[in-house]
């Protein structure tokens, strides 16, 4: 399967202000610190993390919010960022978004139509467009009266639902997927995400889903990489990522989560307590950037940052436990 | 649980209103905590759980909203009845409350100390209200307590200057400062992440056991509900539809709303994500007839829309208000 | 073909059934905010204030008894008349009835109110928005610098200068005080539209490839909607002060005509004996102002109440 979106040590990094009155040295937030992945065609990869990670910095970069600082993303081969200012016109035809707050990503004073049209009206300027936004909440299951409608008038559920159908208009190849049911309850979620997975069958699309919810990404993602302050620490196929991971974050990470059942309980690795706070991304520590919550600590995790090392199968992790042989 | 309840709800109603009418908003709530339990309040949004924590504390906004009914006991008085005065010193010395969001509600304008002190400042201990010194020692104690490094430059610090997490258990520290016997949370991990979140409810479930401070943890997430309660209550619009203790609840759920939630929580063995349950929430302005959930309910039947259930008892402290669970009117699931 | 036509049907009772349903919410919106708005009596005074001056300024010459005294009159047999049945504010010292004058008088107060903020809106929200939208860029900083120039002279004697230079009227006068109106909306739609930008429904239609245009009047300004037209009305009120005060002190409303600031004018040396020639016009410029304040008050608690 050939890849479509690949990200080549992408790098942003923004400065926040100045430590002294003279302005001579910046405050500088690394944000994304070299981060290299692909996503394949046709398939869903999931991006964990929590706040400081960087991982909302890899989807804005993608999405045209963030010019990087550094390092390259690629579509199907071709430069998101090649020329200075924007991404070229079929670029943003191609990669959607959908934000987490479905409350904040609609504009109020817009009604649905509204909402729908703009994105046919930019890329399709020649379509009939009612047609076509019918065709788009008939697509997403919304009742076509649902047109005339504010935001305000819609559940969070079904504003998320709008909130697809806008992204879907353009008839993307890829769809970044930031958190899309974080602010929605648990009976609600279940109907978003068949729906998106259906739509990825349906259309072909890959998709970009991030989200903190563990168990949401074990049903929903074929490979996952978890990240912390701005670097990749492991990358799996979902099963593997769940049941053997590597990376002690990816352990404590997973030994956190409340869980329902037993049977879940049994599946989650041993209990690693998570240790002081997160460290904010303006002050990140040396060497390894989780030697200091780490139960592993060694003193080569102080000084120097570990190399992604691959471990076979499209797993690899970023750690000095597992020496480059 | 044996004894005299700490608190207990009865019959609650509120209303409130807006254009249209009256929104029904909690339709006869029944609630108990017992000293030293930590009690579960499981419900989505808009189900009524936050004002009903709300009610208890008297904070609901009261020209919308109405207190159309019910009581509420704390060690036996009327809170709904309480003159200002006995209302104040139920308010932080018996019952203390911390909120969802920990950076709306520490005011960003003062110190964390500042903060701590006005809370400290009109606490009674034994009736006696605290001096200067006596007060910025009790606020030191009670961030280390919550395992906060360094409590003297906090005490010093602006809510701007602390990450959430640490933010969350300054809330904690002025909310168990004042040594309530009771202690409200409201989704106190929400907005945190979840290693964070995991640190948080560890030392809220510490603190509880040294103080036997009762809990009442407000949430919809049923995965927190299950590591960190003794006793659950669901609620649906409206209506405490299920109550038990948390190892039979998720053992045995019997309402099919408590049902549909479980099936909705996707699994960490994978195997794909529920449906959930079909349906909105009802609208609170004519809400459905007899049982709310009955729009949704995949064995509704015709007594559902006629009447509300009562809570059935199908085990030991194990209730059920559903018709399914009515020796003459259903059978057992 | 008959694929095509089926799909066409469906669009063409969509359409019809969906204006239908629009039209249907549409009303439901503008009674539920009508519900939000009277839920306070004084924002209906308010209105109903703003309401009577409009329609007895409107309908001048049919309402009040003596229309012809608002032009070249003069009746000495009946000047300097106390307030009596038949003229209800009493005489002027040429015989003018008071009553009708003020009626009359209120015509150049929304007169004035609308030329200061047709003149004024449009330049100062267009300014804000781009300001807003372009914050830290050059655009940004030259429009607030000028903007603060503006803000630094005292409006009063701004106005005051300008109209001494040029011939005193209406007109003049009002253009005089747009001059140094226009920062207040500019700054007003600065704060939003710095804001705004940063919303999540600015960033999809961005990234989206909006055009600025498109972003800057489309999704920007329909959210800024209402605080302009709260200080609108709030403004009338203190437009129509500034211009009488201008009238007062003979820049303004040119005497004979019946502005109400002129007329307080020329009733002030006949006080305290005359008093009804002076104190009913002032009482008319209280009134007006008033209404317009309660019932921008009013818009104000309607559009906060909405976002909740």
């Amino acid at each position: 399967m050939n890849p479509i979106l690949t990200y080549k040590a992408l790098k942003k990094y923004f400065t926040i202000g100045h430590k002294d009155l003279m302005k001579k040295e910046p405050i500088t937030v690394k944000a994304v610190d070299g981060v290299s992945f692909e996503v394949l065609e046709g398939e869903a990869f999931g991006l964990v993390g929590e706040s400081g990670s960087g991982k909302s910095t890899v989807a804005y970069a993608t999405i045209g919010m963030y010019r990087p600082t550094g390092g390259s993303i690629e579509f199907r081969g071709e430069n998101l960022y090649s020329q200075d200012g924007d991404r070229p016109q079929h670029i943003k035809k191609e990669i959607q978004i959908v934000f987490q707050d479905p409350g904040s990503s609609l504009n109020p004073r817009q009604n649905i139509k509204q909402i729908l049209e703009l994105p046919l009206r930019i890329h399709q300027p020649r379509a009939n467009r009612l047609e076509k936004i019918a065709e788009l909440l008939e697509m997403v299951e919304l009742p076509l009266g649902y047109m005339h409608k504010y935001p305000r008038a819609l559940s969070g559920g079904e504003k998320q639902i709008v909130a697809i159908a806008r992204a879907l208009a353009t008839d993307p190849s890829f769809i970044i997927l930031d958190e899309p049911t974080s602010a929605l309850d648990v009976s609600i979620q279940g109907k978003i995400i068949n729906l998106l997975i259906r739509l990825q069958r349906e259309f072909n699309l890959s998709y970009l889903f991030i989200t903190h919810d563990l168990s949401l990404m074990r049903n929903v993602a074929s490979r996952v990489a978890i990240m912390y302050l701005g670097k990749i620490c492991e990358v799996a196929e979902a099963g593997e990522f769940f049941q053997h991971p590597k990376h002690p974050y990816t352990q404590m990470l997973l030994s956190s989560i409340p869980v329902v059942s037993e049977e879940e309980e049994r599946l989650k690795p041993e209990k690693v307590v998570s240790r002081g706070e997160i460290p904010s991304p303006v002050n990140i520590p040396s060497g390894c950037s989780f030697h200091l919550r780490c139960p592993y600590k060694m003193d080569v995790c102080v000084n120097v940052d570990p190399e992604m090392i691959d471990l076979g199968d499209g797993h690899t992790v970023r750690c000095h436990l597992y020496p480059d042989d | 649980m044996t004894g005299q309840p700490l608190l207990e709800i009865k019959d609650l109603r509120v209303n409130y209103k807006v254009y249209g009418g009256l929104l029904e908003v909690i339709a006869g709530v029944n609630f108990v905590v017992y000293p030293g339990e930590r009690v579960g309040l499981v419900g989505e949004t808009g189900c009524g759980k936050t004002s009903t924590m709300k009610a208890i504390l008297r904070i609901l906004p009261m020209p919308p909203a109405q207190i159309a009914g019910g009581e509420i006991y704390f060690k036996g008085q009327d809170i709904l009845k309480m003159s200002h005065n006995q209302l104040y010193k139920v308010r932080g010395n018996g019952i203390s409350m911390i909120f969802q969001d920990p950076t709306a509600a520490l005011n960003p304008v003062f110190t964390v100390g500042q903060q701590m002190e006005a809370v400290l400042k009109n606490a009674l201990f034994d009736g006696k209200k605290l001096g200067k010194r006596q007060i910025k020692s009790d606020a030191l104690q009670a961030l280390k307590e919550v395992s906060l490094a360094d409590p003297e430059r906090l005490l010093k610090s602006y809510p701007v200057q602390l990450s959430g997490g640490m933010r969350q258990r300054v809330c904690i520290a002025m909310a168990l400062s004042t040594q309530p016997e009771m202690l409200i949370a409201d989704e106190p991990g929400t907005s945190l992440d979840v290693t964070i979140q995991d640190q948080v409810l560890r030392l809220l479930h510490n603190l509880v056991l040294e103080k036997n401070t009762s809990v009442i943890l407000i949430t919809h997430t049923l995965g927190v509900v299950r590591e960190t309660t003794d006793r659950v209550y669901v609620m649906y619009a409206g209506n405490m539809v299920e109550s038990a203790p948390t190892k039979q609840l998720f053992d045995r759920p019997s309402h099919p709303y408590t049902q549909g939630l479980m099936e909705a929580v996707p699994r960490l063995t994978g195997g794909g994500v529920a449906e959930g349950i079909p349906g909105r929430i009802p609208d609170y302005l004519s809400p459905p007839t007899g049982c709310r959930f009955h729009p949704r309910c995949p064995h509704v039947m015709d007594i559902c829309r006629q009447q509300k259930p009562p809570a059935y008892q199908i085990d030991d402290g194990h209730q059920v208000a559903c018709f399914l669970y009515d020796s003459k009117e259903g059978s057992r699931k | 073909m008959a694929e095509q036509a089926k799909t066409l049907d469906a669009t063409a009772i969509n359409l019809e059934t969906w204006k239908k349903l629009e039209r249907r919410s549409r009303r439901e919106n503008l009674g539920r905010s009508w519900y939000k708005f009277t839920r306070n009596p004084l924002s209906v005074v308010g209105l109903v204030t703003v309401g009577l001056i409009v329609f007895l300024a409107v309908f001048a010459p049919y309402v009040t008894p003596y229309p012809e005294h608002a032009g070249p009159f003069t009746d000495f047999a009946n000047a300097k008349q106390p307030p009596s049945l038949e003229y209800f504010f009493g005489t002027d010292t040429i015989g003018r009835d008071v009553f009708t004058r003020t009626i009359f008088g209120f015509r150049f107060s929304l007169t004035m109110g609308l030329i200061v903020l047709t003149l004024v809106v449009p330049p100062g929200v267009l300014l804000g928005l781009l300001a807003g939208y372009f914050h830290g860029t050059w655009i940004d900083t030259v429009v607030m610098r000028v903007t603060d120039i503006f803000l630094a002279v005292p409006p009063l004697i701004l106005a005051l200068a300008i109209a001494a230079m040029l011939k005193p009227n209406l007109l003049n006068s009002m253009m005089a005080v747009s001059l140094m109106w226009w920062p207040w909306y500019t700054r007003l739609v600065y704060g939003l539209a710095t804001q705004l930008r940063n919303e999540y429904f600015v960033k999809s239609a961005e990234t989206m490839g909006a055009s600025k245009s498109h972003i800057l009047f489309k999704e920007i300004l329909p959210n800024c909607v209402s605080p302009i037209f709260t200080k609108m009305s709030l403004d009338m009120g203190w437009v129509i002060l500034i211009g009488s005060s201008l009238s007062f002190v003979g820049l303004g409303v040119q005497p004979p005509k019946p502005g109400l600031g002129t007329m307080v004018a020329q009733g002030a040396r006949h006080l305290p004996d005359l008093w009804w020639i002076s104190v009913f016009p002032a009482l008319g410029i209280v009134v007006i102002v008033l209404g317009f304040n309660l019932l921008g008050d009013g818009l104000r608690d309607l559009f906060a109440a909405e976002e909740v």
